[in-house]
């Protein structure tokens, strides 16, 4: 949010791209943005993270941003009710659960059975954060009542404390896993219990730079958007 | 009987020494006299245990406080305070300050209220020190001292921040229960009417070590320092009043108040006395035949102690002296107008 | 007995000192418009309410308990005492209050987590995990929280006049009678600010907590953590237990002023 407030002065708004994206996809972003100025010289992204129910509650009270990339269809899609999407929104990423655990496995964990050992110490993401309703989908449906320690407000803070090792294991994306390189060891889930999740991107409407995000949307979707996102450990649609 | 011997020699962090020694009877009260800065305060801080003796020691009682090998904590020394400001505990109400020190809890309230009557406060017993006035508070310190049983009573400049009425209200109080207290006690103070009203043996105490020792006549009468010789010029004397006059211990003095009677504390200042080479005519009713003892120079003024038959300090101009011819032993007449002698009840 | 502001007062002074009021009042103001107060009742005595208000006021109460057995001692030795170092060390008591609390846990983290500087052995040996439970929660608070205890008992401390003590020790007072009866007493004003201010800023704590302790309703979601929570997917959850904490502060505070603020 600081971000947003930052954009009032400055640059001119022509050569700036306000674009708010889900915190799973803070590092991919980082790079398409890196890229996206270096096509655009003069143009400047600022990129404003955070969990994609805090991105939506400040699109909907009325925060000057051109596009946003939430982690799942829910927030988006209340977004788009209210009106504020440029047309349709379109999935330009996807992502599916993967059991975090710190380098070296120190809880011995095998797989999804083992997150309802009490013994060990083990996070999720907070219900209503799609990190969270997703780990809770994919638990439901594996049929494993896992014993939780730790309810966090967005999966970064989940990844810090798994890599830290003050966590066992966690549920996250596997995005994150990829992301954290050597630091977080990903154990696979069984495609039948695991979910997969669509990432949703739109320009808005009434932003302050509806071209600047037209041209942003198109280079997530090109195909130098899709690598950088396959990189960073992203399935594409 | 025992009571205090000590020899107190104490160096501050800013280079003063005190270095004196003092022994004190059972009921006896000694007067620690001395200008600002004697040391007075840290004398009473090493007796009190506050302060520990760099050499020397303090012995009360047969009780060893303070030596080579031993150091007695101030709470179980036994010495009473009354401190220059009091230091009434704000918290706490008169009676409940009065009682601080009182062993026997159960009888606590008690004690701390016969002790308030016998200072005349027991109405004021649930009354906090801010809403009490110098004299009460004074008072109420007095009462708390003595209500904790010690076998020694130090009392530091208890008068000093009072004033000039209250001052003299309170040392009548003082003087009573001085003599009440079984034990020794010992007055700090910087006034000289205090210690020669109340004190049996005055200890003179100049930059840290003593100057004179003696009773209140050796003070005034053989002056050892500059300091006590200013001191000794104020011309105090005890007396009984009857009908415009006072006896002074056989002399007679003239004074202009006809209805003051019974004892009184008389006091004519050194400068309100004139001296004369043959017997003054005039008004002045109270005149005598007397010598000149000692003269001693004091910048453009000269200080005369007369003698028999009523020593007096005088001060007169050293042109006068001059031209007078003084000197030890020259025979003079005195002069001093009724009016000029002031008179005190007590 | 109509109240009228003294006249020496400018009147400008009363604008802004307004305009700063408004400051204070308008969150609440905001806060009291969007209660959904049909459902209040039902939303204060659901199980997270319950839960949250359970916590926070048990782990408040014992970090300011904590703070209290721990900091006095530390204000005591750092207002009297003189030894190499006491600036520096006065400069860590300040840490926390200048640290960003997130920064706090991080660092509560590195030091007391299970693969942490003390925690490692610490576990090892006892097998006490401080992460992640409610002993992790006061120790997030007490690291916050304690700062304002030492700040004001330290001060108030220096001030104080030592003959009063002297004389106490004259009237046959020991050591630890004398902190009794006099010194604590006679600090008693700035000792109580210090606790108000202590259980205020523990009962408050969100960043060094949430990072620490983590979040888990029954164990570790205290009053704050449950409204951060909640406004990701229950708004009126979130405000009724926002409109909960400030009531419950205010109680605490208001009676706590006019009650023992004063020497009697």
């Amino acid at each position: 949010m600081v971000a947003l407030v930052a954009v009032g002065c400055g640059a001119a708004p022509e050569d700036q791209v306000v674009v708010s994206a889900a915190a799973s996809l803070h590092l991919a972003f980082r790079e398409i943005e890196a890229a996206f100025e270096a096509a655009n010289p003069g143009t400047d992204v600022v990129l404003n993270v955070a969990g994609s129910s805090s991105l939506r509650d400040q699109i909907l009270e009325g925060a000057p941003v051109d596009v946003y990339a939430s982690a799942d269809m829910f927030n988006m899609n209340a977004v788009a009710d209210a009106g504020l999407v440029d047309g349709s929104p379109q999935v330009f990423a996807t992502n599916r659960m993967i059991i975090a655990v710190p380098t070296g496995n120190p809880g011995g964990v095998l797989g999804i059975a083992d997150l309802a050992r009490e013994d060990l110490l083990i996070g999720l993401c907070a219900e209503g954060v799609p990190c969270g309703d997703l780990a809770r989908r994919v638990l439901a449906a594996a049929g494993v009542n896992a014993e939780i320690d730790t309810n966090e407000s967005d999966v970064r803070a989940l990844v810090t404390k798994i890599e830290a090792a003050e966590l066992d294991a966690g549920l996250v994306y596997s995005s994150d896993v990829e992301a954290a390189g050597g630091s977080l060891s990903g154990i696979a889930i069984d495609d039948e219990d695991n979910v997969v999740t669509d990432y949703p991107i739109g320009a808005l409407v009434g932003s302050p730079n509806p071209d600047g995000g037209a041209a942003f949307l198109q280079f997530v979707l090109s195909s130098s958007g899709r690598s950088i996102l396959l990189d960073f450990g992203f399935g594409t649609p | 009987m025992s009571g205090l011997e000590a020899h107190l020699r104490v160096r501050r962090d800013d280079g003063f020494v005190l270095d004196m020694s003092l022994s004190l009877d059972h009921g006896e009260t000694v007067a620690l006299l001395g200008p600002n800065g004697a040391g007075k305060s840290t004398a009473v801080s090493a007796l009190a245990g506050l302060v520990p003796l760099d050499e020397g020691e303090i012995v009360l009682g047969g009780r060893t406080l303070d030596s080579q090998d031993v150091f007695v904590r101030p709470d179980l020394r036994r010495i009473g305070v009354v401190f220059q400001d009091y230091l009434l505990f704000p918290h706490l109400t008169a009676a409940e300050n009065v009682a601080f020190g009182v062993r026997d809890r159960k009888r606590r309230r008690e004690a701390a209220i016969t002790w308030l009557a016998r200072v005349g406060l027991a109405d004021l017993a649930d009354h906090m020190p801010g809403s009490l006035s110098g004299g009460q508070a004074q008072r109420v310190a007095l009462a708390r001292a003595l209500a904790s049983a010690p076998e020694l009573l130090l009392l530091d400049e208890p008068l000093a921040a009072l004033d000039v009425r209250t001052r003299l209200a309170m040392r009548r109080v003082l003087s009573e229960h001085l003599r009440a207290f079984p034990g020794p006690r010992l007055l700090i103070t910087h006034d000289p009417t205090e210690a020669f009203t109340l004190a049996d043996r005055i200890l003179v105490l100049e930059a840290g070590s003593l100057t004179q020792v003696g009773t209140a006549d050796d003070i005034r009468l053989r002056p050892r320092t500059r300091y006590v010789a200013e001191l000794a010029g104020s011309n105090l004397f005890v007396g009984v009043a009857d009908e415009g006059s006072v006896d002074v211990g056989g002399h007679v003095l003239q004074i202009a108040d006809r209805f003051i009677a019974g004892p009184v504390t008389v006091t004519v200042r050194p400068s309100a006395v004139t001296v004369h080479l043959v017997r003054p005519a005039g008004s002045p009713r109270n005149v005598w035949e007397t010598v000149v003892d000692l003269l001693e120079p004091i910048g453009d003024r000269v200080r005369l102690l007369t003698g028999a038959p009523l020593p007096l300090t005088v001060e007169i101009t050293a042109e006068s002296a001059v031209a007078l011819g003084l000197g030890p032993g020259v025979p003079v007449w005195v002069a001093v107008k009724a009016t000029e002698v002031e008179v005190e009840e007590g | 007995m109509r109240r009228r502001i003294p006249a020496s007062i400018p009147a400008l002074f009363v604008v802004f000192g307004g305009l700063a009021l408004a400051v204070f009042a308008l969150p609440l103001v905001g806060l009291l418009s969007r209660t959904p107060w049909r459902d209040l009742a039902g939303l204060l005595t659901s199980d997270v309410a319950r839960d949250a208000v359970r916590l926070s006021v048990s782990t408040s109460v014992a970090a300011t308990a904590v703070a209290t057995v721990l900091g006095v001692p530390l204000a005591f030795v750092l207002a009297r005492a003189s030894f190499v170092g006491r600036s520096i060390v006065r400069g860590l008591v300040t840490l926390p209050l200048v640290l960003p609390p997130v920064v706090g846990g991080a660092a509560l983290l590195f030091a007391l987590g299970r693969r942490g500087v003390v925690g490692e052995p610490l576990a090892d040996a006892t097998g006490i995990v401080l992460p992640f439970s409610w002993w992790g929660v006061v120790a997030a608070n007490v690291f916050i929280a304690m700062p304002f205890l030492v700040i004001s008992v330290e001060g108030a401390v220096r001030n104080l006049d030592g003959r009063y003590e002297g004389a106490a020790a004259t009237l046959g007072a020991g050591r630890w009678e004398v902190l009794r009866r006099v010194t604590l007493p006679m600090i008693r004003p700035s000792l109580v600010a210090g606790l108000a201010l202590t259980w205020a800023r523990a009962f408050g704590e969100f960043g060094a907590t949430v990072t620490f302790a983590g979040s888990l309703q029954g164990r570790t979601q205290t009053l704050p953590l449950a409204v951060f929570v909640a406004l990701e997917s229950d708004r009126e959850v979130a405000v009724a237990l926002s409109l909960l904490m400030v009531v419950v502060s205010l109680v605490v505070l208001v009676s706590l002023r006019s009650w023992w603020w004063r020497f009697r």
